[in-house]
């Protein structure tokens, strides 16, 4: 029963994350239907300016939450300027191209990136400084830290924040306008290069958030880190439902779920054969699945272009 | 004003359309047509399925790009402005099969309509006054646009272009698709908009019903502009009535 209790809890925090990467991904493909591909890495990015300003600012003698706010703030601006400038140079000239075209020009931007973080950070595992003291909270015979109730809190709080943006200010219904249907949009005044950089920067903010989050959850960060965590998210939206912001969440937390509780007894179901180090594998039976029954996802309306 | 002709009384037509040309790839649906709408008079463009009647309305809410010609209106360049700005000028389309938002509520498809505006409290009161207009629509305020019928959605996207304030309304094919029991009222409501003062240029198959709203009309055959005249003497038109009116 500890166990159980245990790995919902691992899978929660876990689940946050993959729901606040998933969410840039689905953000992009409601709007113009790319899968932004380059979208793990800008997480990547995120984590280590992150590591970046916050190691300065403690040396320099700054605690080390005022340090934090900092740290988040700096990553959201650079991911920020990072997926708009991507948007801008690699994916707006191919807004008329074959579909695969602009997929293969993501995973290029994804290598290029990576390539660039490695020159920038070094290819030796960093440690991401302590943000908040890790106290550890004992319930009903499970444990969690306060590092947890941190990321649990902040991504709740950002995906409020995505929700009011989208369903309650002008921005975020012609968002949806314009996913909807954005030669009409246009009619209606609306400049769609405007919302879909604005996609892709709002999902890179959200990204750079999930960064630091990863950052503080692990306590180590390496330049590779964007590619598994990215396809994960990946994963997780697909499961929810491609393009659909409720369905990112969800399937973010159903994921970190799967994996969790995977990770606890898939010793006991192959009956020691394999061990939580295959954790791994859960997303991944979980995308197959997905695909092959129910390629729209949970919450998809149907298995079209656009959810 | 009401019944001005073509040749204008002083005041120049708000919209000109001269050799007006759209190709796709190289089949040309749209062949140097001359056209104009004066401020203030309804104009049909009637002409059979594939005349290029849409085509030119495409081509002049800046959807697609001319081959060739020039759209002046109140004196500027229409052909070279992005989409998004047309409606800044006060041009409004209603585009053919409606295109409502489906999973965006009635008031947030007109309040879309006036995306381009700022000023809050007049806003609220056009919506009323679309409200007015369609007051079914009223009632159905927080539904999706997607779950209305045809004609309902006819109605909303009337109002979500008039929620612009445009200067001029341009309207493709407003009956297709409808049940023939809500083809009446949306003309008859495109007649009050027009009534009101608006400047409209109707596309529409359904000749007779357009030419008996419009006071002239353009009959388009194969791309090009075959006929011009009065509404009142194309409607009885005998080239007219054998080709559109079925008689």
């Amino acid at each position: 029963m500890d166990i159980l209790l245990q790995q919902i809890i691992n899978g929660l925090v876990q689940g946050s994350i993959y729901a606040m990467v998933a969410l840039g991904y689905t953000m992009v493909y409601g709007i113009m239907g790319l899968i932004n591909f380059a979208h793990g890495e800008v997480v990547m990015i995120g984590t280590l300016v992150a590591i970046s300003i916050v190691t300065l600012l403690v040396q320099s003698g700054m605690p080390p939450a005022l340090a934090g706010a900092f740290g988040v703030a700096g990553a959201a601006l650079v991911c920020m300027a990072l997926g708009w400038s991507l948007e801008r140079v690699a994916y707006r000239p191919l807004r008329q191209a074959q579909r695969l075209a602009p997929l293969i020009t993501a995973i290029g931007c994804s290598i290029v990136l990576q390539n660039l973080a490695m020159m920038i950070w070094g290819r030796n595992y960093m440690t991401f400084p302590p943000l908040i003291e890790k106290t550890q909270f004992e319930f009903a015979g499970a444990s969690f830290t306060s590092v947890q109730v941190m990321i649990v809190t902040v991504a709740a709080l950002s995906m409020s924040g995505l929700l009011f943006l989208v369903y309650r200010t002008k921005l975020g219904m012609a968002m949806r306008a314009t996913a909807q249907n954005p030669a009409v949009a246009g009619l209606m005044g609306v400049n769609a290069n405007r919302v879909i950089s604005s996609a892709f920067v709002v999902g890179s903010a959200l990204g750079a958030v999930a960064g630091v989050m990863v950052g503080t959850y692990y306590e180590i960060a390496h330049y590779q880190m964007g590619f598994m965590l990215g396809l994960k998210a990946f994963t997780a939206a697909v499961l929810g439902g491609i393009g659909n912001l409720a369905g990112a969440m969800a399937g973010g937390v159903l994921l970190g779920l799967i994996e969790a509780l995977g990770a606890g007894y898939i010793g006991d179901l192959t009956g020691g054969f394999l061990g939580s180090h295959y954790q791994d594998i859960f997303a991944f039976a979980v995308l197959i699945i997905v695909l092959m029954f129910r390629p729209s996802g949970l919450f998809g309306e149907k298995t079209g272009d656009r959810a | 004003m009401k019944n001005g002709n073509s040749n204008g009384n002083g005041t120049p037509p708000l919209l000109i359309a001269e050799g007006l040309r759209v190709s796709y790839g190289g089949i040309q649906a749209v062949r140097g047509i001359t056209f104009h709408v004066n401020e203030g008079e309804t104009v049909a463009l009637i002409g059979a399925n594939g005349a290029g009647k849409t085509s030119t309305l495409r081509a002049l809410a800046r959807m697609l790009d001319l081959a060739g010609g020039s759209i002046r209106y109140q004196g500027k360049e229409l052909s070279t402005l992005p989409p998004h700005r047309l409606v800044r000028e006060g041009i409004a389309l209603v585009p053919e099969g409606r295109g409502v938002f489906p999973r965006l509520t009635i008031a947030e498809n007109l309040a879309m309509g006036a995306f381009c505006r700022n000023d809050k409290a007049a806003i609220a009161g056009d919506m009323e006054h679309v409200y007015g207009l369609f007051p079914r629509l009223k009632e159905r305020e927080k539904q999706l646009a997607g779950t209305l019928s045809g004609g309902e959605q006819q109605m909303l996207a009337i109002g979500r272009a008039l929620m612009c304030r445009p200067k001029l309304l341009l309207l493709d094919e407003p009956s297709m698709g409808l049940a023939p029991i809500m083809v009446p009222k949306i003309f008859e409501v495109v007649r009050t908009v027009a009534a009101q003062g608006m400047t409209i240029l109707l596309i529409e198959q359904n000749a007779k019903l357009a030419l008996e709203t419009a006071q002239r009309g353009y009959v388009m055959e194969s791309g090009e502009i075959t006929l011009t005249d009065e509404a009142a003497v194309l409607l009885h038109d005998p080239k007219v009535r054998e080709a559109y009116l079925g008689e």
